[in-house]
């Protein structure tokens, strides 16, 4: 199993056996994104390779598009007001967790975390029912509280997370040094926690900018999401449109991957120093 | 915290030093600290009433229409009341007949009776006409008896079932949706009884529901263990970059990956013109809209959440384990199954309950690409929510979903603990 040379043959083939299936596995993985990019760039209109040849015509579609480029807006809109509430609210509540046990504290984080728990069909049936008859289903707000609760847990998660390598005694520093509790939090802890604090603003805004089935129940003509349009794009004749659409969501989550990446080294390298 | 910190530093001090003042230090000890607590619970709160008011009332509202039922007691009240003291066994008495006749006028002209109808017409098909027929065919004023008027505008209202069918939806309280989503249904005797053959379809509906979980469960283990397996033991720069391809689709869109296979399987798509142009096959192959697809794009989805704790445990184990075993003269086979598989079960665990719990909530995949018997149950709770507005039924198929949920839930949380969830 390991290289040491003594292998026999049967060792040798069922570690390539073990290599291929990865390697197959992986290709899995990876090949319907790999495929439908090039496609989102194809002349033509069909759906298989090779590609007659390239051009930007889907693209221009795309954003010429009055069902396309409004619900890209509304996907911002929505994203953005429910990441920056569920950032807020989520912050403060791992500080609540993280500072002193408090009666209760297992439920409670129990509860926050629930969201990410309950199925989400559930969530959307549920807000739909009581949200409806209040008339939140017209506008943004009710998409956007419904999308706050689902993106809320995954702050809670990653700011206790970077918290729990939080060491106390640079606070009780800075106050013994006379420093107030709001200066402590401002100059000492936000700058070190901050990290983590972004990585879960920006896994909030994932989780709002995929949401798919709340929008299905609950978004007006007016406040279609981008998922909520490819849901709909898939049913009815489906075009390459799509999948230039589909590429740039990719690419997105491309960004914010690797934003969470950089965040999380950010966050390892001020861990180090603060050791 | 700090707070917390210097006077429990001065109380200990203090009863170092003077011993009789240590009652009235640990006082102050303990206020010190409940203010601390009063600081952190007033941090959480927001957030707690937050998702208490957009989240835990909301659902537990429209769950409660599972089990409430007060429809019938409020469009129909006087024929409700008279109904509880009957004991069902013979027709109602007269009483019931003409609070029925007054309950059926107010309900027309207050407009409700369109409700009470559709809620009657769940449990007994054909209720709507019944109702509306009589509705529109009973006379302003009533001269006689009223059984004999009612019965004489449909046979029906002579039936016993008929009865017990309105009694039975009176409330406050029903299990009529519960027993529903199972194709059960209470009888004119109320003893419960399977739902006509015909009529059955939620049974069917959930095992498919833990069927296709657990048939996508068992593939992404057999999938994700070797693929763990091997990432595992590269070296560290190797490892990271094959866990890139591994997180690459749990990052991207769900909606994304869906349009992928559509594009990838569909009659007119990429996989099917392949084939076609190397003759592997002579006519376009079927693999859209069927279970086939089902499991390709949830396994697809989920895999990740197979292999990313099966990698975390297995990175774990020393390879000194298996060096050891292999020195003591066991078979490289022998080896992997006595001394790493039993190390590994923790992820097994993970993975397999992780898949699984998500699998059984699945709505988007199965809808775009399922045919329409591969629907599960959340197309199920959907459908009645959205299409036919029958909260009841979505409620009661909710209730179900969101029991197993949290059942397996806090067998994952007894078993790994929730907090050790990875994100990413």
């Amino acid at each position: 199993m390991t290289r040491t040379g003594t292998e026999t043959v049967g060792q040798r083939l069922a570690s390539a056996g073990l290599g291929a299936l990865t390697a197959l596995v992986l290709l899995f993985l990876v090949a319907p994104i790999l495929i439908i990019v090039p496609l989102s760039f194809s002349s033509g209109s069909f759906f298989y390779y090779p590609l007659p040849g390239f051009s930007l015509r889907w693209y221009r579609d795309f954003f010429t598009s009055s069902f396309w480029l409004p619900s890209v807006w509304n996907s911002l809109i929505v994203g953005s007001v429910a990441t920056l509430s569920a950032t807020v609210l989520g912050t403060l509540a791992a500080l609540g967790i993280w500072r002193a046990r408090f009666p209760g504290q297992a439920l409670v984080l129990a509860l926050l975390i629930s969201p990410m728990v309950v199925p989400v069909i559930i969530i959307a049936v549920g807000v739909y029912f009581a949200f409806a008859p209040l008339g939140l289903t017209d506008g943004y707000s009710g998409l956007i509280l419904a999308h706050t609760t689902l993106a809320v847990p995954f702050v809670v998660v990653t700011v206790l997370a970077t918290l729990s390598g939080f060491d106390r005694t640079l606070i009780r520093a800075a106050e013994s040094l006379g420093a107030s509790p709001v200066t402590t939090f401002r100059r000492v802890m936000l700058p070190l926690i901050l990290p983590g604090v972004l990585s879960g603003a920006v896994f909030a805004f994932a989780a709002s900018f995929d949401e798919v089935v709340v929008a299905l129940l609950m978004a007006g003509p007016g406040q279609r999401t981008l998922p909520r349009q490819m849901f709909a794009g898939i049913n009815d004749n489906i075009s390459l449109t799509i999948t230039a659409a589909a590429t740039m969501l990719i690419a997105i989550s491309l960004v914010l991957m690797i934003a969470v990446g950089l965040l999380r080294r950010r966050s390892e390298r001020l861990r180090q120093l603060d050791a | 915290m700090l707070r917390t910190a210097v006077a429990a530093g001065q109380a200990a001090a203090a009863t170092a030093n003077a011993g009789a003042g240590g009652v009235n230090l640990r006082q102050a000890l303990r206020r010190s600290q409940r203010r601390e607590q009063w600081r952190a619970a007033a941090l959480v709160l927001p957030l707690f009433i937050f998702v208490a008011v957009c989240f835990v009332a909301p659902i537990g509202a429209m769950l409660a229409r599972g089990v409430i039922d007060t429809d019938i007691a409020h469009i129909l009240p006087g024929v409700t009341t008279a109904l509880k003291a009957w004991d069902g066994r013979e027709l109602p008495p007269d009483a019931a007949y003409a609070a029925l006749v007054s309950d059926i006028h107010a309900a027309r002209e207050a407009g409700t009776l369109a409700s009470a109808a559709t809620r009657l017409n769940y449990d007994v098909p054909g209720f709507r006409t019944l109702l509306f027929g009589t509705g529109r065919r009973l006379p302003p004023g009533i001269s006689g008896s009223a059984r004999d008027i009612l019965i004489g505008i449909d046979p029906k209202w002579g039936e016993r079932e008929t009865w017990v069918a309105i009694r039975r939806a009176g409330g406050p309280v029903t299990d009529f949706y519960l027993l529903g989503a199972l194709d059960l249904r209470r009888d004119a005797d109320n003893a419960i009884v399977g739902a006509p053959s015909e009529q059955r379809v939620f049974r069917d509906v959930l095992g498919r529901t833990l069927w296709i979980s657990g048939v996508v469960t068992l593939i992404c283990l057999l999938l994700g263990y070797p693929v763990a397996l091997v990432i595992a033991r590269q070296p560290p720069p190797r490892a990271a970059l094959l866990l890139f391809l591994v997180l690459l689709p749990f990052w991207t869109s769900l909606l994304v990956r869906t349009v992928a296979w559509v594009v990838l399987l569909q009659k007119e798509g990429v996989l099917n013109s392949l084939f076609l142009s190397l003759s592997i096959v002579h006519e376009p192959l079927k693999m859209i809209f069927n279970r086939f697809a089902v499991y390709v794009a949830m396994v697809h989805v989920l895999l990740p959440f197979m292999v990313l704790p099966l990698y975390s445990v297995m990175r774990g184990i020393p390879p000194a384990y298996l060096r050891a075993a292999s020195s003591l003269g066991a078979p490289p086979w022998t080896a992997f199954r006595r001394v790493y598989l039993p190390q590994t079960i923790p992820g097994v665990g993970a993975g397999c309950l992780m898949v699984f719990i998500q699998a059984l909530g699945y709505y988007i995949t199965p809808a775009l690409v399922g045919g329409a018997d591969d629907q599960m149950i959340s197309y199920f709770i959907a459908f009645y929510a959205s299409r036919t507005v029958n909260w009841g039924m979505a409620a009661a198929l909710s209730i179900m979903l969101l029991g197993a949920t949290l059942a397996l839930y806090a067998v994952y949380n007894r078993l790994i603990g929730v907090e050790r969830m990875r994100l990413g």
